[in-house]
């Protein structure tokens, strides 16, 4: 069985985002970048199912400008056997990285492809379930369980009301909770061995995808701030000021 | 052209963000249709009919859409796209599973998750787990959205007498079977929908002193979070957690206890009506976005804070 794992490279999630003062949008240059972190959980689980004999082969891929390779080099050396790069420059949305992705899948035809649930950048949630529906597979979103059956999987759902267990057919798209598993550091000589492990780079305006945005960002701005607050010297004010000035408890 | 609203619910009942998902709905266009795809729903129905944002409520009843699967809830909405401008529905799990299947098959760009409606192509939605507002013009044809339901206020839900009309199923799939649905029953008041949310952090120090956080939790009929660094330690399990990889939460009272006030724990909280803080750095950078802040040893504020919360005669629920 052959696993495709679609990793995406965002700002760090522990870096303060600072809006650009043209409104134009978040500011990238000497930004530390790392993978989007559910995409973390998604390398491990195909990592995992390689290690218990359930997989061949693990094909890492990413869709992004040059630097994007990064993350699948990351990838590379917790554990995937290559990497793919989509080049493709400038703002890229989920819909046209779904229609790229289904063209890696039609030309690899893996049995899974797992990807985070959301990355922490545009918080869109879309590229799995999009990916599943130009392939009209079934699609196991926010998995934080998954059994590895011979044609179909189970999946746990993290959902609203709890946890949600489906059976999919395989081919099937999964994307992965945060709470999946416990994603491992790369060791040194696993990070050196990833560097000979073959990346392949291929144009995105190579596959036939329309890639222009059908979104115009407008403006990009800062929250509101908020207004200042106060220290309070007792447990006994902080009741009085919850109760009598906010109102709520 | 009308707007299209996929409802959330159980088959008993209406979900309550599909009625915060309706009042965006109908400020980007009055002519409100519901599109109810359900087993057995017919009292969901009823009360979507009865309430005065909706115009006409499109009923689908087959027991193949018992559990949502969004495979086939997709082939049923595809089915009467075309009659309506956008394509709408809660930015929730099920939404949020739901949506881009069907915004694909459209070949629409989809606006995800958005906090306000400017005009029926433009809103405004939080990135960066809002730690920037982004104003998006869709420049597509037709249009898919999900409503984050904090920011918009619930519908009525008395008083309408919407038409319902009963439309046919659609195709099922074969590809994805139901197994089973645990919800999870707790006293408790769920995370991402509680009034009011208490979290510990790393301060706590060990699993066993989360007892101090549950005690005032029960107290205040509040939801219990965490920090990362108190989930990372084991402290605690990581459905708890808030901020940017966890839970993001909009309650009117969030109590931030020994938590020091991470960026990407900031990101998931800071939207909340009121914060406190209790920390005994004064400098943690929590205090920042803190309405009301107590610099002090939390292993005593926390037991005394609920003494004093016993002395009042009345506490909102």
């Amino acid at each position: 069985m052959k696993i495709l794992v679609a990793v995406k490279r965002v700002i760090d999630y522990n870096v303060q985002i600072r809006v650009k003062e043209d409104g134009s949008g978040v500011v990238t240059d000497n930004v530390k970048m790392s993978t989007n972190p559910p995409d973390d959980n998604a390398i491990e689980e195909a990592v995992k199912i390689k290690e218990a004999g359930k997989a061949t082969e693990i094909i890492a891929v990413t869709v992004g400008e040059e630097k994007a390779q990064e993350t699948v080099r990351k990838a590379l050396a917790v554990g995937a056997d290559r990497g793919i790069h989509v080049k493709v420059d400038g703002n890229i949305e989920p819909l046209a990285v779904s229609k790229i992705l289904k063209k890696i899948v039609e030309k690899e035809n893996p049995d899974l492809v797992f990807m985070g649930k959301q990355a922490i950048d545009d918080d869109c949630n879309q590229t799995g379930q999009m990916l599943a529906a130009h392939l009209n597979w079934p699609q196991a979103t926010f998995a934080s369980k998954i059994e590895v059956n011979d044609k179909s999987l189970q999946v746990t759902r993290e959902v609203d009301e709890g946890l949600e267990t489906i059976e999919v057919n395989t081919p099937a798209i999964v994307t992965c909770d945060l709470r999946l598993n416990e994603p491992r550091y790369a060791s040194l000589p696993n990070i050196m061995k990833a560097k000979k492990k073959p990346i392949e780079q291929i144009n995105a305006s190579d596959l036939g995808v329309d890639t222009n945005p059908r979104i115009e960002h407008i403006k990009i701005e800062e929250p509101p701030k908020r207004k200042a607050g106060i220290k309070v010297a007792s447990v006994e004010e902080l009741v009085q000021k919850l109760k009598n000035e906010a109102k709520v408890i | 052209m009308s707007v299209l609203l996929i409802a959330e619910h159980n088959n008993k009942e209406v979900k309550p963000f599909t009625l915060n998902a309706i009042t965006a709905s109908s400020q980007i266009d009055q002519d409100l249709h519901v599109l109810l795809i359900g087993s057995k729903a017919d009292d969901v129905a009823k009360s979507l009919s009865e309430i005065p944002l909706v115009k006409k409520v499109l009923h689908i009843d087959h027991e193949i859409y018992e559990n949502y699967i969004a495979e086939n809830y997709t082939a049923a909405i595809l089915k009467h796209a075309d009659k309506y401008s956008h394509i709408i529905c809660s930015a929730n799990t099920f939404g949020k599973n739901l949506m881009p299947r069907v915004a694909a098959l459209l070949d629409i760009s989809q606006v995800s998750d958005i906090i306000k409606v400017i005009s029926p192509d433009t809103f405004l939605r939080p990135i960066y787990a809002g730690n920037a507002f982004a104003t998006v013009k869709s420049n597509d044809e037709k249009k898919c959205v999900t409503i984050r339901p904090t920011s918009f206020e619930a519908a009525e839900t008395t008083g309408g007498s919407a038409e319902i009309e009963k439309i046919d199923a659609a195709d099922q799939t074969e590809n994805t079977k139901f197994i089973n649905r645990e919800e999870i029953k707790s006293d408790r008041p769920e995370l991402g929908t509680a009034r009011i949310v208490i979290s510990g952090g790393r301060g706590l120090q060990s699993g066993e002193n989360f007892k101090l956080i549950t005690d005032v939790a029960d107290k205040l009929n509040a939801a219990i979070g965490a920090s990362r660094a108190a989930v990372d330690a084991g402290y605690i399990t990581n459905e708890h957690q808030v901020g940017q990889t966890g839970k993001v939460v909009v309650p009117d009272l969030y109590i931030a206890v020994g938590i020091s006030g991470a960026i990407q724990h900031l990101a998931g909280m800071k939207e909340s009506k009121v914060i406190v803080a209790i920390n005994k750095d004064g400098e943690a950078p929590i205090f920042s976005v803190a309405d009301y802040g107590l610099e002090a040893d939390l292993f005593e504020a926390l037991p005394q804070f609920l003494e004093e919360l016993n002395k009042l005669n009345t506490i909102q629920k």
